[in-house]
């Protein structure tokens, strides 16, 4: 192994990246996928007008709308509107994230951990999680106050669920043989716990993270729009109601950005989090 | 599940003289399955582990030599039998009685340094520089001490091995089980490993129980082998094996060698045959299911 080459660091490390994927095809494959997409949408709205197509904004009007100083229908980069908007949707996100995860990847540890556990808790998880969360959500206005703590309990509640399973089939997925090493090392239950249960589950956690937060946004929206002041799923839907269908789209964007850079961050922080899974899967050139 | 493996009582003792343990296996039987349809896996087993010795299990395969190692190991609990070492009863795993696994049990989320001081990190009855001095001393003895800051999967199978049996090792315990340790090596490094497990033990003589399916494997190792008889498991026949030590690869071809190798074939054959007339089609249907897996 040569080890004369010095690894480039911080910026220059990204320009290297950068530069480097500029000579593979995903770049290129990228820029053609989203053009074709916004192509295919532009003939059907814009340019052949398909029949009730034509109700629904194109791409031209909705970019020009959203980088507009003044935009005719109240929504743009340049309104505060926008910005309050997604502050708020991404606030409850992050209060009921953090409730979900808080006591969903505890309870999914001590579900996989001890089968007594296991016994109390899952059948009540079992037949509380297919319940779809818009049905829930006459119960929560009636159990909560305002718009606000409704809105979060099903957010909450929805991604609670796939948090905690993800968990107790992370800890059911341990080799039993690193249960048997600790065993002989002379390790306590506590110990494993520590030092087995927790960071072998940490790769299931994270998948089951990833998925967490995409869940709660769908059901923050769903729940913003049938209950709520503000909020995106609350913009797209008033949109609707006042026939203003820019604003609407721009949501409907915006909230999917939104949502992809959440989960890229939960996916960052377990990468980093999971050195050794990282570099078990960079051999195998994933 | 995984916790009832555990909540046995963990007790970690230390004999005077480790490594120069004896462990006696009476009487011992396992069954497995609902009473109605149990299955006995080993049935009246008595077996001594002599101190100081490599003591090699040779059996066909299925045939509960995984089982017996659980047994001493504390993993699992005889149905009847008692199993001693030094005379004391076995109750649950401790780090008296160190067990290298078939596949490797490096725990992936520790580098191997840090799966070499587990234990005694766990336990802290080695810490700071002795406990650093003497784990930088069984890597340089491994050969991985430049691989000390890898993790598991970044290390080659026998690499793996290795940090395997430095994970123990620093445990002094009185006695090592290495449960078919070098399957799933590539030939070249399972005679490298052979070799290197050899020059190991023939340094300080700690009492050994090697579990293998390979009989040439067994002659090149052992003191004695111990082969056993198709399920249930029972001891056919003990042979001793009066090789010279430090041994190497040519004495497999010395004619002692072929006479061992000859006794234990004809026996293992005929117990492979057993096994082999008496599968079912549902046996057959349960080994192709699990081959899938």
């Amino acid at each position: 192994m040569s080890r004369s080459i010095e690894a480039p660091t911080g910026l220059s490390m990204f320009v290297y990246r950068f530069k480097k994927s500029l000579q593979t095809p995903d770049p290129y494959l990228t820029i053609f996928g989203v053009g074709l997409w916004l192509f295919v949408w532009w003939l059907l709205c814009e340019g052949l007008r398909v029949d009730r197509f034509d109700k629904i904004p194109g791409p031209i009007a909705v970019f020009t709308e959203l980088f507009a100083r003044t935009p005719f229908q109240g929504i743009s980069i340049f309104t505060p509107e926008y910005y309050e908007h997604i502050l708020v949707s991404c606030r409850r996100i992050a209060i009921a994230f953090a409730i979900a995860t808080g006591v969903g990847v505890p309870l999914g540890l001590f579900m996989g951990w001890s089968k007594r556990i296991r016994d109390y808790a899952f059948p009540i998880l079992e037949t509380l999680r297919p319940i779809p969360i818009l049905a829930w959500v006459p119960l929560s206005i009636l159990m909560f106050p305002g718009f606000e703590a409704p809105v979060i309990f099903l957010a909450t509640l929805a991604s609670l669920f796939v948090t905690t399973l993800n968990t107790m089939l992370g800890v059911d997925s341990i080799d039993e043989a690193y249960f048997r090493a600790a065993g002989c090392l002379g390790s306590s239950n506590w110990d494993v716990f520590k030092h087995v249960v927790v960071p072998g589950a940490l790769p299931y956690i994270f998948t089951g993270l990833q998925i967490s937060i995409g869940v709660a946004w769908f059901s923050l929206v769903a729940a913003e729009m049938v209950s709520g002041d503000l909020g995106l799923g609350y913009l797209i839907v008033d949109s609707y109601m006042n026939n203003v269908t820019v604003p609407m789209v721009i949501g409907m964007i915006t909230l999917g950005f939104v949502g992809w850079i959440t989960s890229v961050m939960v996916r960052a922080l377990g990468n980093w989090l999971m050195q050794w899974h990282v570099k078990a899967l960079a051999l195998q050139g994933r | 599940m995984a916790q009832d493996t555990i909540d046995a009582e963990i007790s970690g003792t230390q004999g005077d003289t480790p490594g120069q343990s004896k462990v006696e296996i009476r009487q011992v039987s396992k069954a497995y399955g609902d009473e109605w349809a149990s299955e006995s896996v080993i049935e009246s087993l008595s077996v001594e582990i002599m101190p100081g010795e490599l003591t090699v299990i040779v059996g066909p395969s299925g045939c509960g030599k995984s089982t017996l190692v659980n047994l001493i190991a504390g993993f699992e609990k005889p149905d009847s039998g008692e199993i001693l070492l030094d005379g004391s009863k076995v109750k649950g795993p401790a780090r008296d009685r160190m067990v290298v696994f078939q596949e490797t049990a490096l725990i992936p989320w520790q580098t191997t340094y840090q799966n070499i001081v587990f234990g005694p990190k766990l336990r802290g009855d080695l810490k700071g520089k002795a406990l650093r001095s003497e784990a930088e001393r069984l890597l340089d003895k491994v050969g991985l001490g430049e691989f000390k800051n890898k993790y598991p999967l970044q290390l080659s199978g026998g690499m793996q091995r290795r940090a395997e049996l430095a994970r123990a090792l620093i445990n002094n315990p009185r006695i090592m089980i290495m449960d078919e340790p070098f399957r799933g090596l590539d030939a070249m490094s399972r005679g490298l490993m052979q070799e290197f497990f050899l020059r190991l033990f023939e340094e300080n003589r700690r009492t050994n129980l090697f579990v293998t399916s390979e009989i040439d494997e067994a002659i090149f190792l052992a003191d004695r082998i111990i082969v056993l008889s198709n399920r249930p498991a029972q001891v056919r026949k003990v042979i001793e094996v009066n090789l010279p030590r430090p041994r190497d690869y040519k004495m497999l071809s010395s004619e002692e060698a072929y006479a061992i190798k000859r006794d234990a074939m004809e026996i293992l054959h005929e117990e492979a045959m057993k096994s082999f007339k008496s599968g079912t089609k549902s046996d057959f249907a349960e080994a192709y299911a699990k081959s899938g897996q």
